[in-house]
Formats: C-alpha cells, structure tokens, sequence
C-alpha cells in the first residue's frame, strides 16, 4: 500500500493543475496578506478563499484523478492486493498532494506573513476542507460508472456545500424565526464541512458577531474552545465516513 | 488451471454471462472469440476478480476465488486498453508493479528488452503512443512469470513485428506449461499458436473446441475460414 501512495504522489506533484493551484494560493496569500498590516483582515480573506475555492477545487480535480485512473486500478487489482488497500493509498496519495499543494500555496505565505495561531487554524481547517472534499469525491466515484455523470455530481455537492446549503439554512431560520431554532442550526450546521471550518476559524478571530446567526450561536452555546474542538471532530467524521462507506461500496462493485 | 461452473452475470436487464461453464488446461492457448458485446471482458474480468459474479463458482488452480486475493499471483493480465498515470515514466511504472509484487525476486524481462521497452524507459506515459503502452502492458504481464496469462486483445496496436515478438514469447511460454486465455478480434494473429476455441455468443459458450477438431469437422485448416464455416454450420 505504501509503494503506492509514494508512487501516486510522485505523480500527482508533478501535475500541471496541482503546481498552477499551488501557485494561485500563494499569489492570493502574498498578495492578501501585505496589503494590510492587519493580519486578522488578510486572514478573513484568506479563509474566504479557502472556503470558495478549496471545496471545489478538491472535489472537482479528486473525480476527475480517479475516474482517470479506472484503467490504471483495474491494472493494480489485476495484482494480488485487496481491492480496499488500492482504493484507500489512491485517496491517500490524492488528499496528501492535495494538502501539499494548500500547504504551500497557503501555509507557506501564512508563515512568512502572518506567524500568529489564528494562521495555524486556517491552514487546519484548509487542509481538513481537502480531506473530507477528497473523501466524497471518492464516494462520488463508486457510486457512479459514468465519468461524465460522476463529474456532474461532483460539481452538484460541490455547490451544494458551498452556496446552496446556507441559502437553505437561511430559508429554514427566516420560516421558522417565531420558534426556539437555536440548537437545531448547530446540529444542521454540523452537516456541512464548508461551514465547520467557517465557524472553527472565526472563533479563533474573535469576530463572532461578524459571523450571523450560526457563528453567535456557537460562540454563545459551545464558546471557543468546544465549539472549535466540536468543529474539528465533526470534520472528521466527514473525513472518516464517506471513505468508510467508499471503501463498503467498491468492495462489491464492478471494475 | 481455470474451472468456472455455472457461472452468472447480469448488469441491470443485460445478461452478460448466462451459466457458463468451462475448463481451461494448463499447456493451452484458449482463444475466447465472439461479437463485440458477447460477455468476453466480462468472462476474463469476472477470473480476475474485477467484476463480481452473481452465480457460480471459478476456481483457479483448487482455489475458488471468492473474496480471495492471493490467487491473483498467478496471473498476469494484459488490459485492452492500458492507461497508466500521465506522469510517471515507464520506469517507474514497472518498479513500482516490482515493489507490488515483493513476493517474487526474479524477472522475466525479454520482452522489455525484445520490444525495446529498456531504451524509452524514462518517457513519461503521458506521451506514449497507444502502441507502446500496449507494449508496456504486454511486458507487465510476463515480468513475473505466472502460470495463466490473460491477454485482452494483445495484438491490437502492435506493430508486426512486435506482434511477431509477442506471438513468440506466448509459443515459448506455453511450451513450459502455461495457460493463457487470448481474446482477439483479428484471428490471423492467432493462428499458430492456439490450440482451442472459445466462441462466446449473447453471454452463452457457442462451441469450445480443440483447434485439430475444428479442422476435421471444417476441413478448414486456416483458423479464419475454419471459424467462419462452423459458425455457418451451427446456424
């Protein structure tokens, strides 16, 4: 399994989409963060573009990597290897070029510029973003035979998480605004990655009311430290679920 | 060995395989024949475990292979279509397999060296051409020497002489005992070296044959005609 997780990262960095992400991250970071000497701004932008492109970009370049390399899974199957451990060092050498790529394009300028803890959170919470957008694109993979429809529904929950889910959150706090909704949004929220790792850094920002509804509620109910550790374990479990129920599905699918 | 009993596949209304049941010899080269459609990939994917059988039984060599992965060692499967990581080179790709396959020691490399595949070797597989992937396939399959071959259309971008090469190497490999099932479009590639017939219809086994009793039922002794007069007669 580890020769090839080493073998799909090797071929991953040398990608052409990965170094221009890479480099597109670092320029915004770069550029972002001195333009004001006021880091905790450069980071509010900063975990903007996180929040808009990391999703996509992950999820969206993760289907396409893998639907591309159906041939080439068929071929390591051929192998005496279980079927998991194929799957499972693909999605290990994609989320780790994945985060290497954030890491260099983010964490980096981060580094130089803005070395304060808040800085830390961001990469965190970047990298946790990676991982569990990663991770649904490999259940996206088995669960769809066509690439073309596979993509599509990869753009679909791409979206979904980043634009749609709040406009519906929305709809569902303004319909239901005479009743005591406060602690059913924390556990809707809890349904969406993008908004974890929205509400994990903007606790760290100590910008809460700048956050809406959701933000205040979390400072007010779980305050920082449990709502940014609640965050991060409800990131995971988006992290460890789709992988889990991926790996259940591919073990029965046909190749 | 390869023994399938009343084997089943069905995808969705489409059934692909419909009770199949075949034994394959070592020491044999078993061409599987038939129209495009007729459950061929699918016969070879369901032995390699990729496609999962509704009904039935394949054992290999006395192992059944259901939820089973070490028998896969014994095999060495040339895809149709061979599509590698863009980036890799061509010698990565084979040490990587190598690493795979820490079990085995020692390599078979004539054909890296017969089809040339040593002197391109740090070409990326990006820019590979169909053909030399297929070469690349052709010399992953031997490199570890198993008993049963599975070639999908082996023949199918080679150059002549490649395809000469290859011919060679399966002759020569069979002659020590090996087993290999052949799907080909193009039957004069195979004529030499099979010595049985596998023709696959609608999911069903039409007729398997040793070639020597498809030439006296015919009177045919080239494989194409041979083939064509038995399809005729059994309609």
């Amino acid at each position: 399994m580890k020769t090839i997780i080493k073998y799909v990262t090797l071929d991953l960095v040398r990608n052409k989409i990965m170094i221009i992400y890479a480099l597109i991250l670092a320029a915004l970071s770069f550029s972002v963060l001195s333009i004001d000497s006021n880091s905790s701004k450069g980071l509010l932008s900063l975990l903007n573009v996180t929040l808009l492109f990391v999703p996509i970009i992950s999820i969206l370049f993760a289907t396409i990597y893998f639907f591309n390399s159906i041939e080439f899974i068929e071929l390591l199957l051929s192998q005496p290897i279980k079927r998991n451990k194929v799957l499972l060092a693909e999605y290990i050498g994609l989320a780790a070029t994945l985060c290497i790529a954030y890491t260099i394009g983010i964490g980096i300028p981060l580094a130089i510029l803005a070395p304060v803890f808040a800085s830390v959170i961001l990469l965190v919470s970047g990298l946790l973003l990676t991982l569990c957008f990663s991770a649904i694109a490999l259940l996206v993979f088995v669960l769809f035979k066509d690439k073309t429809k596979g993509i599509g529904a990869a753009i679909i929950t791409g979206l979904f998480f980043t634009l749609l889910f709040d406009g519906l959150l929305i709809i569902f706090i303004y319909s239901f605004s005479d009743y005591p909704i406060d602690k059913p949004i924390l556990g809707i929220i809890s349904f969406n990655p993008v908004d974890l790792a929205r509400i994990l850094m903007l606790l760290q920002l100590d910008v809460a009311v700048m956050m809406g509804y959701s933000g205040a509620l979390f400072k007010k109910f779980l305050g920082t430290a449990t709502g940014s550790v609640y965050t991060v374990v409800c990131m995971l479990f988006w992290v460890i679920v789709p992988l889990f129920l991926s790996l259940k599905i591919f073990k029965k699918r046909d190749l | 060995m390869i023994r399938i009993k009343e084997l089943t596949k069905t995808f969705g209304k489409f059934t692909a395989l419909n009770n199949i049941s075949l034994e394959l010899n070592t020491g044999s080269v078993v061409s599987l024949l038939g129209p495009n459609g007729s459950g061929k990939t699918t016969l070879i994917k369901s032995i390699l475990g990729l496609v999962i059988p509704e009904k039935g039984e394949i054992v290999i060599n006395g192992q059944p292979i259901k939820n089973n992965w070490e028998y896969r060692s014994q095999i060495g499967y040339m895809p149709q279509i061979g599509r590698y990581p863009d980036n890799m080179t061509i010698a990565q790709v084979i040490n990587m397999i190598k690493e795979v396959r820490a079990d085995v020691k020692t390599y078979d490399e004539d054909l890296i060296y017969g089809l040339g595949i040593n002197k391109v070797q740090d070409k990326t597989m990006r820019s590979l051409s169909g053909g030399t992937r297929q070469k690349v396939s052709a010399c992953l399959a031997f490199l570890f020497s198993p008993d049963i071959f599975i070639l999908d259309e082996p023949t199918a971008g080679l150059d002549p002489l490649s395809s000469e090469l290859l011919k060679e190497k399966i002759i020569a490999e069979k002659k020590k005992g090996k087993l290999f099932l052949i799907t080909s479009h193009v039957l004069s590639d195979l004529e030499g070296i099979t010595s049985n017939v596998v023709y696959l219809q609608d999911g069903n086994i039409v007729f398997y044959k040793t070639i020597e009793e498809i030439q006296t039922v015919t009177g045919e002794s080239r494989l194409n005609k041979a083939v064509a007069v038995l399809m005729q007669q059994i309609k």
